[in-house]
């Protein structure tokens, strides 16, 4: 890896990228370009002789040039030294040749001409995979650079960025690029040596033909790029409409909840539809202008074939040129417009890929940009931060000029907590960041025990000094995943290697290395345990543990556990102690009398407290078709319930049910809540089932339709005995769902085993969550109470079992989803903080980072965390003035300004601003 | 029991007599059934009074929390509890215990408003109750003030 030096004096601001993609191209491809050329100029010679062979083949081979009589020999292949006339006065022959007949020698000629064709095509195959490769690599190499100036934009300028459209250039735009960078040299090379090879051969054939043709091919080289200036100017515009309608689309997604709650969706349609009829506009009139000059080029290419054939013929006819010449220039020219055509559009796309460049890079150049060694993983950050944090004079301005910040001069011990407290348009949230080296000030200085803070470099203030901001950003991963997140700065300790894994790696090196990557491992463990205080990943669970208990996060991913899966494969012991829980549970609910409140899961009795498919299943489905609500649906189990002879007693049912329902929902309008609360059947649909029980009265249950019996099926495959109370269920359906039940496992095991994990009392369920394999049945309904005390059962008996930490460390594995929606804001937040809280910085800021939470949560999740950060420095930006009361310090910040500091104590006399605001709140 | 006979039960009630027996399949379809063993709490005073009970089966103490529990009232079946907190929105006044086991179904707030609202007949019936109530305190306070005489 090039590693550079960091310069203390020097920050470089600006760092443009190359402006000339020729340039940019060639320094960074040059010789893989140089050995692509190289076999393109092979290639030549193969290339005219393959136009050479049909004149031979039909002078020669078929009319029997240079055969006196049909018996006659020629040499076939004769070879003679180049220049050899020229340099001994006589033509040296090195080889005599095959002597053939004419028909051999035909035979010979037709032969050598598919040789030859296959060696063209290996050089094409060659020369195409080699500029395939080159482009990739150049793209590679450009989509990093630009990812890599991404993660240097200051954060200021970042909260400028609209996301889609950086991800549109770096994903999109850049892509034909790629395809270009592979013929930027390449393609005028090849494709111009082939048409002047083409010219040339014309020109030897016949002179007046040649020049004719390349009169033509002048016009066209002249004429079609101008007629292609207009295309590459609206070119540039599509790019920036699509661009633009990418980052509309994303504002549509991120600012829904507004554009619901204000009734604008039809704005933003207006909007969008104007953006789409910009780029319908536009496209077409790019369609309209390059067909056209399609049309040109067209007529230009085929009236040189006419001149051939009229004039060419005509020549011949008088004798002046052989048939067998003309047919090798109409041969020629036959190869001659598509080179030229391609040609004429390798410039087009030239031009094109240009603007494109030019475009995606202006968005990548912002006023600043970080020095690449502030990035730095190498950088030492084994000296601690301490002494004093001194500011001085430090201001802010925002690009407009407003001071945020104005002349702010303080000193705190590195080690001290500190409060900062202003209302919400103090600049307290600058200084934060300014203080958490985010935000660079416009003047002054910040020096932390005596180093400038805006000079270290991240490998210091990301390791050095924790932040949390307002809100949080979790990535789409697990909560273990978000928390090592913050200790995670370079590849520390190598996968375990392989002999395969070795040589993929190699490869891997090498090619990354060709296209100017770095070369960190994803694959290496990368989190640094020792910052954490732990040895390996063997106890840093531990850790994480105790700053979730630290922020109160604990029962939450206590309950994460128990809702999620784990593999009973590959946690057997896991596993093990939960089927332990799952046999104690009656024991430990019998203590509390309240054995009554779980109904266990038998195979062989129906279990009252769960609906009919749940009965009917009697697992946890694993496949689509198998779920509850589709039950109906499944063959397998209408074949069993056939068989059994449930499948008419469940149409029965549902008649019952369909009756009760429409019974006492009919005066209910359709809007009415109950509906979605209760009714089995939705508002809408309720007529149909009316129709059902009025046709079943009248006419009996045969009169019923196939439909009409699949949507009466369905209803009481959601009926629950116990809780809807209609009497449905009595023995002999029991029996017979008992019956089916083992029937369709039965079947199930034969043909699909995975579909379905059933129930087992004496195994783990991996598809089911902690919490039903310990359960194994249902909490009975009309039990007062039941959830809580099966609650509390289950936990403690976890408890005595010693598999709380265990549940914990599953919770643990919870995905929060994508920016952590799938957890509350206040979650996400307690888990910022214990991220911070985990990589035990020397300085932790907090900007105000709890106000999500309700005012009690707050003092004691501030408390705590005072309490564990005693002797480490703490700045927390505060905007409740009670707060700051457990700070040994307290600086006031007013209009950018710090206008008081002292101890609380101090501050909390009458006549100050602290007490201003203690007074008003 | 099913809900028919729920239902039964319920029209022997005088707050209930009155309404349609489909009317009470969907009060009974809409609220749980509840089996509280001796001595289990329906609601204790203070909390939050979010559901009304009508006591199916079985009896309970009507206490309140002050020096120490002070068993004011008796309710058995037939009886309604706890439509106080969910008509004023105030915590619960006093704390209902059951003293033998005891079954109710529990109406919520949000079905106990909407039946309500929807057959007045109803609601004047729940005056009455409150009304006999309110009575019976009164005669309750006199009674304590000619005592402290």
């Amino acid at each position: 890896m090039e590693r550079r030096r960091l310069d203390p004096m020097e920050r470089r601001r600006l760092d443009p990228m190359e402006p000339n993609l020729f340039k940019y191209i060639w320094h960074h491809s040059r010789r893989d370009q140089l050995a692509i050329l190289l076999l393109v100029v092979l290639s030549m010679p193969f290339y005219f002789l393959s136009l050479d062979l049909p004149k031979m083949i039909v002078n020669q081979g078929i009319l029997g040039q240079g055969f006196p009589d049909p018996t006659a020999n020629k040499p076939f292949l004769p070879i003679e030294l180049p220049f050899g006339e020229f340099l001994t006065g006589a033509p040296v022959t090195l080889f005599d040749g095959f002597s053939l007949r004419q028909e051999e020698f035909l035979l010979s000629l037709t032969f050598s001409y598919v040789i030859l064709y296959l060696i063209n095509s290996g050089f094409k195959y060659t020369i195409n995979t080699g500029k395939g490769r080159l482009g990739e690599r150049m793209l590679r190499r450009l989509r990093y650079e630009l990812s890599d100036r991404l993660l240097r934009f200051p954060i200021p300028h970042m909260r400028r960025v609209k996301q889609a459209e950086v991800a549109t250039m770096i994903k999109d735009e850049v892509e034909p690029l790629g395809g270009f960078i592979g013929d930027a040299f390449v393609t005028p090379v090849f494709l111009g040596g082939q048409a002047i090879t083409a010219i040339i051969f014309i020109l030897v054939q016949n002179h007046w033909l040649g020049m004719v043709a390349a009169i033509i091919v002048g016009v066209q080289a002249y004429l079609v790029p101008k007629m292609r200036v207009p295309i590459l100017r609206l070119g540039r515009q599509r790019q920036l409409t699509a661009r633009q309608l990418a980052g509309r689309v994303a504002e549509v997604v991120d600012g829904a909840v507004e554009i619901h709650s204000h009734d604008t969706s039809n704005l933003e349609r207006a909007d969008l539809v104007s953006r789409l009829g910009r780029i319908f506009d536009i496209r077409y009139e790019i369609f309209q202008r390059k067909f056209m000059v399609k049309f040109v080029n067209n007529f230009l290419a085929q009236l040189t074939p006419f001149i051939f054939y009229g004039g060419g013929g005509i020549l011949a006819i008088r004798g002046h040129l052989d048939v067998g010449a003309l047919v090798a220039v109409i041969f020629a020219y036959k190869d001659l417009p598509s080179p030229i055509k391609e040609l004429i559009d390798w410039e087009q796309q030239r031009n094109d890929v240009q603007i494109k460049y030019d475009q995606v890079i202006e968005q990548f150049q912002p006023s600043e940009i970080l020095d690449p060694a502030v990035q730095d993983p190498d950088q030492d950050a084994s000296e601690p931060l301490d002494g004093q944090v001194t500011l001085s004079a430090v201001s802010l301005a925002d690009e407009s000029g407003n001071r945020l910040i104005q002349a702010v001069s303080f000193s705190v011990a590195c080690n001290d907590h500190i409060a900062i407290f202003g209302s919400s348009d103090s600049g307290k949230d600058h200084l934060a960041l300014v203080l958490a080296r985010l935000t660079e000030p416009s003047s002054g200085s910040i020096r932390v025990g005596g180093r400038d803070l805006t000079k270290l470099p991240q490998s210091v203030t990301g390791r050095r000094i924790g932040y949390l901001g307002q809100d949080t950003y979790l990535f789409p991963q697990s909560v273990r995943e978000n928390l090592l997140y913050g200790l995670r700065h370079k590849p520390l300790r190598q996968p375990t290697e392989t002999p395969e894994r070795r040589a993929r790696r190699k490869a891997w090196i090498a090619e990354s290395r060709r296209a100017g990557n770095p070369i960190w491992d994803i694959e290496a463990d990368w989190t640094d345990y020792e910052a954490a205080g732990a040895t390996g990943p063997e106890d840093i669970d531990d850790r994480v543990v105790d700053v979730l208990t630290l922020v109160e996060m604990d029962d939450d991913v206590y309950r994460f556990g128990l809702g999620g899966t784990i593999d009973a494969e590959a946690q057997p012991a896991f596993a093990e102690a939960i089927l332990r829980a799952r046999a104690e549970l009656p024991k430990r609910l019998a203590q509390d009398n309240a054995e009554n409140l779980v109904v266990r899961f038998d195979p062989e009795s129906y279990n009252k407290n769960a609906t009919l498919a749940e009965n009917l299943l009697f697992g946890t489905p694993r496949k689509q078709g198998y779920k509850l609500r589709d039950l109906a649906l499944n063959e397998l189990m209408t074949d069993v319930l056939d068989e059994i002879g449930l499948l008419d007693s469940t149409v029965d049912m549902g008649v019952t049910i369909a009756r009760t329902m429409v019974e006492i929902f009919a005066d209910l309008p359709p809007g009415h809540p109950f509906f979605e609360q209760f009714s089995f059947i939705d508002a809408d649909d309720m007529p149909d089932f009316r129709n059902y029980v009025a046709k079943v009265d009248k006419q009996g249950i045969e009169a019923l339709g196939p439909s009409d019996r699949l949507a009466l099926r369905r209803l009481p495959l959601n009926y629950t005995e116990a809780r809807h109370r209609l009497g449905l269920i009595d023995e002999a359906i029991e029996s017979r769902a008992v019956a089916a039940r083992k029937l369709f496992a039965e079947r199930l095991t034969k043909l699909d085993p995975e579909a379905v994990a059933i129930y087992d009392p004496d195994a783990y369920n991996s598809a089911a969550s902690l919490q039903d394999n310990i359960l194994f049945g249902r909490i009975a309904y009309g039990q007062a109470k039941a959830e809580e005390i099966v609650g509390r059962a289950m936990t403690d008996l976890l408890d005595a079992l010693g598999l709380r930490k265990t549940v914990v460390e599953a919770g643990l594995d919870f995905q929060v989803g994508v920016g952590g929606k799938r957890l509350s804001a206040a979650q996400r937040q307690k888990l910022g903080l214990a991220r911070n809280l985990l990589k035990r910085p020397d300085l932790l800021i907090v900007n105000d980072g709890l106000a999500v939470m309700d005012t009690a949560t707050q003092d004691k999740l501030q408390r705590r965390v005072l309490e564990r950060r005693k002797g480490r420095g703490v700045i927390w930006m505060l905007q409740r003035p009670h707060s700051c009361e457990q700070f040994s310090r307290v600086l006031v910040m007013q209009d950018g300004r710090i206008v008081e500091q002292g101890s609380f104590a101090d501050l909390n006399k009458p006549g100050s601003a602290l007490s201003e605001f203690l007074a008003a709140e | 029991m099913s809900i028919d006979e729920e239902v039964e039960v319920l029209r022997k009630i005088p707050l209930f007599a009155n309404i349609e027996p489909a009317k009470l399949k969907l009060m009974c379809f809409a609220s749980q059934r509840m089996t509280f063993k001796s001595g289990q709490t329906l609601c204790g005073q203070g909390d939050a009074g979010d559901s009304a009970f009508i006591i199916l089966e079985g009896e309970a103490d009507v206490v309140i929390e002050n020096d120490g529990p002070l068993v004011v009232a008796q309710f058995g079946k037939n009886d309604i509890i706890g439509e106080i907190a969910i008509l004023c929105d105030v915590p619960r006044t006093a704390s209902v215990i059951a003293t033998t086991e005891l079954t109710a179904l529990e109406i919520t707030k949000d079905l106990f408003f909407r039946m309500v609202t929807d057959f007045p007949e109803m609601g004047v019936e729940v005056m009455r109750v409150l009304a006999h109530r309110l009575e019976h305190t009164t005669a309750l306070l006199l009674a304590a003030r000619h005592g402290a005489k």
